[in-house]
């Protein structure tokens, strides 16, 4: 069996240096199409990884947990295996996995080199056309484990779905403790699957809205650390902060352009309302991009940062405007009846996600950018601040049930469907999800 | 509504429906302060307990308004009359909405709330060098429940006094 290697080296412990040594031809057998509303998740069989420890075992658990929440495949239970993978490098017994239903096998094997570093070998199979679909190896030190697992179920993602896997990826959020109305609010970092919680914040004072740079380094967030709410930079390795500007007044709602060169972000006016203004962290220029007498806040770029999607409350109330990158042309799109805030634009630029308030109940939703085509995901009793997965496939939001002292972390499908919990500590809102590191 | 807003931003029009308020609504009660609660007169003359038991400290709102309410116009101009004769307090007005908004759009609401009652003392001729705002948006509730009950003591701009004296 002639086999292709793809080799990842995954060296430091965030930079991950990737080397590309050859690809599989990519002939699609088995696979997934994932704009369809109700699609069956498809059964796949994930057997333990082979290792002289438990690691072979661990990783296999993250990878299944991953295509599992994903809502689009359904691992199989490990007790209606037939057959014991022995050699990982020799084609499985199709039959014995048909018979079981799998449409696709996982085999792999860890081991450690003499230089200490992790070895990760996986396979993809379809087992019904008997072929080979993926073959990887990765190096990683062993505190990588989980991030080798998450890269893994990426790898199997994309080849069966067509589309970016996400599951290599961090969220920034606030942890919320104590009682509601001394709630403790610290920035917090952790993996997608709720794994690896890391606090960026003492808790000391308020921090809120945090949201990742394109580079993945640094986050931008609003805090009362010096007493004034202010914007800041956080280097995420190093802990180093820096404020944004010196402004008289508050500044709030800040997000990166996709660039990474500019800060976006609202200013507080003396006379009580709140414009929109980019400032360019190289050159500390500030530009203002709106001037009305209104709030205009949550400012979100489009991903070819040629155009920012923003609430105001000039018509009245809150609505979801989008003006060029200059603060040209600034149009209302949301008309849904109700109030609508948070729009986020989506990374594959075809739709901005927001919260609408109506009837009492706050809603996630998308629309297309020009304001049609609305969908609401999600209605509860107070839910907000969606972000989107990197493969703009999957949302994740904070609510909260009424009575339940504080909010949590869900993902939802872009379809609606398939809503799950991430799981935290304490009570958590304001996620945002990391991009893809390339 | 955004036009009395801007009215009320105005301090010779503010002066205007202040003579009107004052008439209406001077003995008009806080629905929150402790005078209510018959611990009034205890509290030293010109301390900060005299300031929030005797003329309440804070006022509320409407949803997803800035404008002062008449009720809150009453304790407004007792604010401004108290503060513009113990002079030496400094004076940060920290405005606050309910949870029943998002995040970020609240912490404007919360920010225009506080502008809202900073301009009204200031008409009242409290000295604008000694008042500053805060916005703590829905972050910092003084009433924890799922209801309007809550949600309408919320929505508020408290007057906190700092500085000398106390």
């Amino acid at each position: 069996m002639k086999i292709l290697l793809r080799t990842i080296l995954l060296a430091g412990a965030i930079a991950a240096g990737m080397n590309a040594v050859a690809t599989l031809p990519a002939r699609a057998l088995v696979e997934i199409d994932v704009n369809k509303g109700n699609v069956e998740p498809l059964p796949v069989a994930v057997t333990d990884f082979l290792s002289s420890d438990g690691l072979g075992a661990e990783i296999t658990g993250i990878i299944s947990a991953d295509l599992k929440r994903s809502g689009l495949f359904a691992p199989i239970d490990k007790g209606a295996f037939i057959e014991k993978i022995s050699n990982p490098d020799a084609a499985p017994r199709f039959e014995d996995w048909r018979v079981i239903n799998a449409q696709a096998l996982v085999t792999g094997r860890v081991t450690q080199e003499a230089d200490g570093r992790l070895r990760a070998e996986f396979r993809l199979w379809d087992t019904f056309a008997g072929e080979q679909l993926v073959g990887e190896q990765f190096f990683a030190n062993k505190a990588n484990s989980r991030r080798v697992a998450h890269i893994i179920a990426d790898s199997i993602y994309e080849r069966l779905t067509g589309e970016k896997g996400y599951f290599d990826t961090r969220v920034v959020f606030i942890d919320e403790s104590g009682p509601k109305n001394q709630r403790k609010k610290r920035l917090a970092i952790m993996d997608q699957d709720g794994a690896g919680v890391r606090y960026l914040s003492d808790g000391s004072s308020l921090a809120l809205t945090p949201r990742f740079s394109p580079s993945r380094q640094e986050i931008t967030y609003m805090s009362y650390e010096s007493g004034q709410p202010r914007v800041y930079l956080l280097q995420i390795e190093t802990g180093q902060r820096e404020l944004v500007g010196n402004f008289p007044g508050m500044t709030f709602a800040p997000r990166f352009s996709p660039d990474g060169q500019k800060v976006i972000m609202s200013l507080l006016r003396d006379d009580g309302n709140s414009n929109v203004f980019a400032m360019d962290l190289r050159s500390r220029t500030t530009t203002r991009l709106t001037n009305s007498n209104s709030i205009d806040t949550s400012p979100s770029y489009s991903p070819d940062g040629g155009q920012v999607v923003f609430t105001s409350d000039r018509g009245g109330q809150p609505q979801i405007y989008v003006m060029g990158a200059d603060g040209s042309n600034q149009t209302r799109i949301s008309f849904g009846g109700g109030s609508y805030s948070t729009p986020v634009w989506s990374p594959r630029g075809d739709l901005i996600a927001f919260t609408k308030q109506t009837g009492g109940e706050f809603q996630i939703g998308v629309m297309k950018t020009d304001g049609s085509g609305e969908r609401i995901l999600s209605s509860g009793f107070q839910q907000e601040g969606p972000t989107w997965a990197p493969n703009g496939r999957v949302i994740m939001f904070f609510r909260e049930a009424a009575g339940s002292g504080g909010p949590r972390l869900y993902s939802i499908d872009l379809t609606g469907r398939n809503e799950q919990a991430i799981p935290t500590a304490n009570f958590a809102s304001d996620p945002a999800w990391s991009p893809l590191l390339e | 509504m955004r036009g009395i807003a801007a009215l009320i931003r105005n301090p010779l029009m503010i002066a205007l429906v202040m003579g009107l308020a004052i008439a209406g609504c001077a003995n008009k009660k806080t629905p929150n302060s402790a005078a209510d609660l018959g611990l009034g007169g205890a509290a030293t003359p010109g301390s900060s307990q005299d300031f929030t038991v005797n003329v309440g400290d804070r006022i509320f709102f409407d949803t997803d308004s800035s404008v002062i309410r008449a009720d809150a116009q009453g304790i407004l101009s007792r604010q401004a009359q108290w503060l513009n004769q113990y002079k030496q307090y400094g004076i940060v007005i920290e405005g606050h909405a309910d949870e029943r908004g998002t995040r970020e759009y609240n912490l404007a609401l919360g920010a225009r709330r506080a502008a809202a009652t900073r301009d009204y003392l200031v008409a009242r001729g409290v000295s604008a060098n000694r008042l500053k705002t805060i916005s703590y948006g829905k972050e910092r509730p003084v009433a924890v429940c799922d209801d309007i009950s809550c949600w309408s003591q919320n929505r508020r701009a408290v007057t906190a006094l700092n500085g000398a004296g106390s």
